[in-house]
């Protein structure tokens, strides 16, 4: 990333593009703390978080899926939402109770399963389930994580077109809430289209546009890049 | 026809692991009663020895199952807190003399030692990658063993200490009724030998009690949850250095006292018995024998380990002298040999239970 300075609201649905090692990953690994910057300040709100942990940010309110599906694989659907829940009640370091007689977590944990239409599955080990699923158990997770960031990367990708709304639905679902911030790296235009607010464009590491869905679209710079890259996808 | 082809192979999958559960759980509850009654049923000393062992291992390797199995920490210190726990109780023994307050007084001391060295180690090292983490336990154990050994003023060096324990868990504390006859139960004297074995079962059973309640509570949750994938669970939350280094405390804790009750039963303390790189490799393998990340695993893989190194001499012996006519057998079963059949049997067990006896029999992974 070089010299990139963007800020989020509450309320907005923010989709990051741009082509294939423009950066997006990379900016959502040092914005969740998965890596840390070289120079440069992250702030969320009045605090800055840039020396925080990655699992500080994720306490102080910053959520994120991930590309490539990351899932706990031999737990099943229902231990990986509950850890999420667990995590947001703090009742991680709980020793004494019983995890299964912990209902309210269990209902919790339930409903996101349910929104993502994984109730069928949710005494499987996540890593029995079919790609679709995998992808859905991540969004379920993020959304029992209840951040008031959410971060989504390619929440769609693999998965078929009948599989693809369940997310988009909880993802417009979310957008309802004005307290929330969301940001969404998606590829697919349509899904751009559809649920973006305000489209910022990277390439190269760098931030090339910013601004609403339809004059960002229009820049010449913007159609440049991914007719260079990936036209059929703007279009 | 296509329902049926594709729900079959589930089915057996799920029939396979049901009747695994009921071997595993029914194997373990024989166990427990054994253990329970072993006085009675097995009165001979040997045995008193063999079922006093099984339950102090029972604790050691399940706590080392929550380290290795339920949080994937590989560490070559666990027998080090073991040894620190038997210590703390052996030198208390020794200079307070024979009383529950030395027993108090060095377990206490044993098992601060073991947990102020494990949030060291904990704290210093498991930031860094598995295999120095191991390495750093490596050392730390090695250390500790050639201080006990060097220390011999203290420790008794390489010889050990041996010591009285309470006039409580004497043999010759004997129960008697107003006649002054030894009163006995199920025909066994009550003696303080009686009360000494149901004082470490007691204690190993609620020990053991306590490990299953932590890997069935939210935190066992986070930590099989850091062994799956360190990075998401931080990224969910959970500081994965805290988890590392508390259940890395629990684990020392549990060991320590495990040896303190070690300490009380053989009223003896050595490296041999406590800190050796044997012991370790014998709870290494009970951990994998019986599958790691089960905690009922534990008990399976201390069974058949302690069994097969107390009888599997004797029981060779038995089939050489049964088999004395026929060709080359019995030099085959000559007791001597008991040590490559023991090789023999490990290599039979972890082909046959990939992820160990009850990993596989519970379905946890391994098998195809």
């Amino acid at each position: 990333m070089n010299d990139v300075t963007c800020a989020f609201q509450p309320g907005e649905l923010t989709v990051i593009v741009g082509p294939n090692g423009a950066g997006k990953t990379t900016w959502f690994n040092l914005v969740s703390g998965q890596l840390k910057p070289t120079e440069g300040r992250i702030f969320k709100g009045e605090t800055e978080i840039t020396r925080l942990s990655a699992s500080a940010r994720a306490k102080a309110g910053i959520g994120r899926a991930f590309q490539l599906t990351n899932l706990f694989p031999k737990l099943t659907v229902l231990e990986n939402v509950r850890l999420a829940v667990q995590a947001k009640a703090g009742q991680g370091p709980s020793a004494l109770r019983n995890a299964a007689s912990l209902t309210d977590l269990a209902d919790k944990a339930a409903r996101y399963i349910e929104q993502t239409r994984l109730s069928s599955v949710v005494h499987l080990p996540a890593s029995a389930l079919p790609h679709g699923d995998q992808r859905k158990l991540e969004v379920a997770m993020l959304a029992a994580m209840e951040p008031d960031i959410f971060m989504f990367d390619e929440p769609t990708a693999g998965m078929s077109v009948d599989e693809a709304p369940v997310i988009l639905e909880l993802i417009a679902d979310l957008k309802k809430d004005r307290s929330k911030t969301i940001l969404l790296v998606e590829h697919k235009m349509d899904v751009v289209r559809a649920l973006a607010d305000r489209i910022v464009v990277l390439h190269n590491g760098e931030l090339v546009a910013d601004g609403k869905p339809a004059e960002v679209m229009a820049l010449p710079i913007v159609r440049e890049i991914y007719l260079g890259v990936g036209g059929e996808e703007m279009t | 026809m296509t329902t049926q082809s594709i729900a079959s192979p589930m089915h057996t999958v799920s029939a396979r692991v049901t009747i695994g559960r009921i071997i595993v759980y029914g194997f373990a509850a024989i166990v427990g009663l054994c253990l329970l009654f072993a006085p009675f049923l097995f009165p001979d000393v040997r045995a008193q020895e063999v079922a006093a062992r099984i339950c102090v291992f029972i604790v050691l390797v399940a706590s080392y199952d929550l380290l290795i199995g339920y949080t994937g920490i590989v560490s070559f210190a666990h027998t080090m807190f073991f040894g620190l726990g038997a210590y703390g109780t052996a030198i208390a023994l020794k200079t307070m003399g024979r009383g529950f307050d030395a027993i108090v007084v060095g377990g206490s001391l044993g098992v601060a030692a073991a947990f102020i060295l494990a949030v060291l180690i904990g704290l210093l090292s498991l930031r860094v990658k598995e295999i120095f983490f191991a390495m750093v336990t490596l050392a730390a154990a090695s250390v500790m063993l050639v201080l006990a050994s060097q220390l011999s003023n203290f420790t008794g060096g390489e010889d050990g200490i041996t010591y009285e324990i309470p006039r409580f868990f004497s043999p010759a504390n004997r129960l008697e009724d107003a006649n002054g006859d030894q009163i006995r139960l199920f025909g066994v004297p009550v003696t303080g030998r009686l009360y000494l074995y149901y004082f470490v079962f007691l204690s190993s059973l609620a020990l053991f009690y306590l490990l299953v309640r932590i890997v069935r509570s939210p935190l066992g949750t986070v930590l099989q949850a850091i062994r799956e994938n360190e990075m998401r669970a931080e990224a969910i939350g959970y500081r994965v250095v805290a988890y590392r280094t508390s259940v890395f405390c629990i684990a020392a804790v549990v060991a320590a006292l495990a040896g303190v009750l070690r300490a009380v039963w053989l009223r003896y303390t050595g490296p041999d018995v406590t800190l050796s790189f044997d012991i370790m490799i014998d709870v290494l393998l009970m951990v994998v024998i019986g599958g790691m990340g089960t905690m009922v695993g534990a008990i399976v893989g201390v069974v058949i380990m302690t069994l097969a190194q107390f009888y599997l001499k004797d029981l060779m012996g038995a089939g050489a002298q049964a088999t004395a006519d026929l060709p080359l057998i019995p030099d085959l079963l000559n007791p001597d040999r008991w040590l490559l059949w023991l090789g023999v049997l490990f290599i039979l067990l972890v082909y046959f239970f990939p992820s160990g006896i009850a990993g596989t029999l519970l379905g946890k992974g391994g098998r195809k």
